[in-house]
């Protein structure tokens, strides 16, 4: 498989929020606003690399009928070394992710790569496909806290962009993100589906 | 490619033996390098939560009473300025709030932080500002130990979160809980 061909596969083509709809426990809960997307989606990215390349570099070791479970405490492994991490130099950051960070290790993505790239390709390619579709998902979650942050509270990135307005509350609370991510989504997908033809 | 492992019972349990093993190490070599960080971070936040809430103090004195931390301040000449009390109970909307309350030497409250809350953000999340001074709900030097502070709708004083009586009721009987514990420290 081609370089560019990986990194068209995370960030576009095989888009884990967009195109593949993995992972929505995270998207939804902590979207609330651009910069916890963003914070989220590179925590999760930094966890799909490393345990991307662990499970390639293991694949000819790893018994087939123990695999998921031998993947699932590489990823527990690598969460809980972001989660202690970002608790000691990170506090505020871990205050309003808290419970969601424990909970990449249950994200669908991170498991889905390792099982359908990582344990198929080499170690290069597996690092690169876990960089991109990190990627993937982080630019989907920072677009989707941006599009709530600014139509919920009028901040963007914390930045008071209308003056004095308070925002349309729903757009934080959980039926807003189900709004944002539906309506994006059909966008995305429709903008994606012109672009092929 | 190298030969696949095949899925015999010794192969899987050395195989996940060996995996677990390495994890728990690595793991808990991280873990003594941010013990410290995570203590000191944990520790900054308590500290800074008692100083936005006292007057300023030259001396802290960390006491339990009636199974509340107390944090009680000193001038430099060793004379009571005040005291915040960790208190908190689960009768918020989203379950449990904990509140650092500090009161002047007379029991007036002086200031409040929010150290953990899970209320509903926008409605009941807004506590940590509606009850500050010069806000709608301001309960800043008021004597919970006087009058027990209660929301309008209860039969007192004080307004509640729009559209958050719930969260309102709970900070309050929090606040009250804060001012009998306060009444109870011995000096």
């Amino acid at each position: 498989m081609k370089t560019k061909d990986i990194i068209k596969n995370g960030l576009v083509k095989e888009n884990p929020t967009w195109v593949l709809v993995l992972g929505m426990c995270p998207t939804l809960a902590t979207t609330t606003s651009a910069i916890n997307g963003l914070s989220m989606g590179l925590a999760t990215t930094f966890v799909l690399m490393m345990s991307n390349m662990v499970v390639s570099l293991l694949k000819s070791v790893i018994p087939d009928k123990v695999r998921i479970p031998a993947f699932i405490v590489i990823i527990a492994t690598f969460v809980t070394i972001v989660q202690m991490v970002m608790q000691a130099y990170l506090p505020a950051l871990y205050d309003s992710l808290g419970l969601f960070i424990a909970l990449i290790v249950v994200n669908c993505i991170v498991l889905g790569r390792a099982e359908a790239f990582a344990s198929k390709n080499n170690v290069g390619q597996s690092f690169l496909d876990g960089l991109f579709m990190g990627l993937g998902f982080t630019w989907a979650l920072t677009l989707l806290g941006i599009v709530r942050e600014l139509l919920g509270t009028g901040c963007f990135f914390g930045h008071s962009l209308i003056g004095g307005a308070d925002g349309m509350l729903m757009m934080i609370l959980p039926p807003g993100g189900f709004l944002a991510l539906g309506l994006l989504m059909a966008l995305i997908n429709h903008i994606r589906r012109k672009s092929v033809k | 490619m190298a030969k696949k492992a095949q899925s015999t019972l010794p192969n899987m349990l050395v195989a996940l033996t060996v995996i677990a093993l390495v994890a728990a190490a690595a793991l808990a070599a991280l873990n003594g390098v941010t013990k410290e960080p995570i203590a000191q971070a944990q520790q900054a936040k308590v500290e800074a939560a008692i100083s936005a809430v006292l007057p300023a103090f030259d001396r802290l004195e960390d006491r339990d009473v009636d199974g509340s931390v107390c944090h009680i301040g000193y001038d430099a000449e060793g004379n009571l300025v005040g005291a915040a009390i960790e208190a908190g109970n689960d009768k918020g909307f989203g379950g449990h709030l904990q509140l650092m309350v500090g009161f002047d030497k007379e029991g007036n409250v002086c200031g409040y932080q929010i150290l953990e809350t899970h209320e509903t953000p926008g409605l009941g999340a807004k506590a940590s500002e509606w009850f500050q001074k010069d806000s709608k709900g301001d309960i800043i030097g008021r004597r919970p130990a006087d009058a027990a502070l209660t929301v309008k709708k209860d039969g007192g004083d004080v307004d509640a979160i729009s559209g958050s009586t719930i969260t309102s009721r709970a900070f309050l009987s929090i606040v009250n809980d804060a001012a009998n514990v306060f009444s109870n420290i011995t000096i």
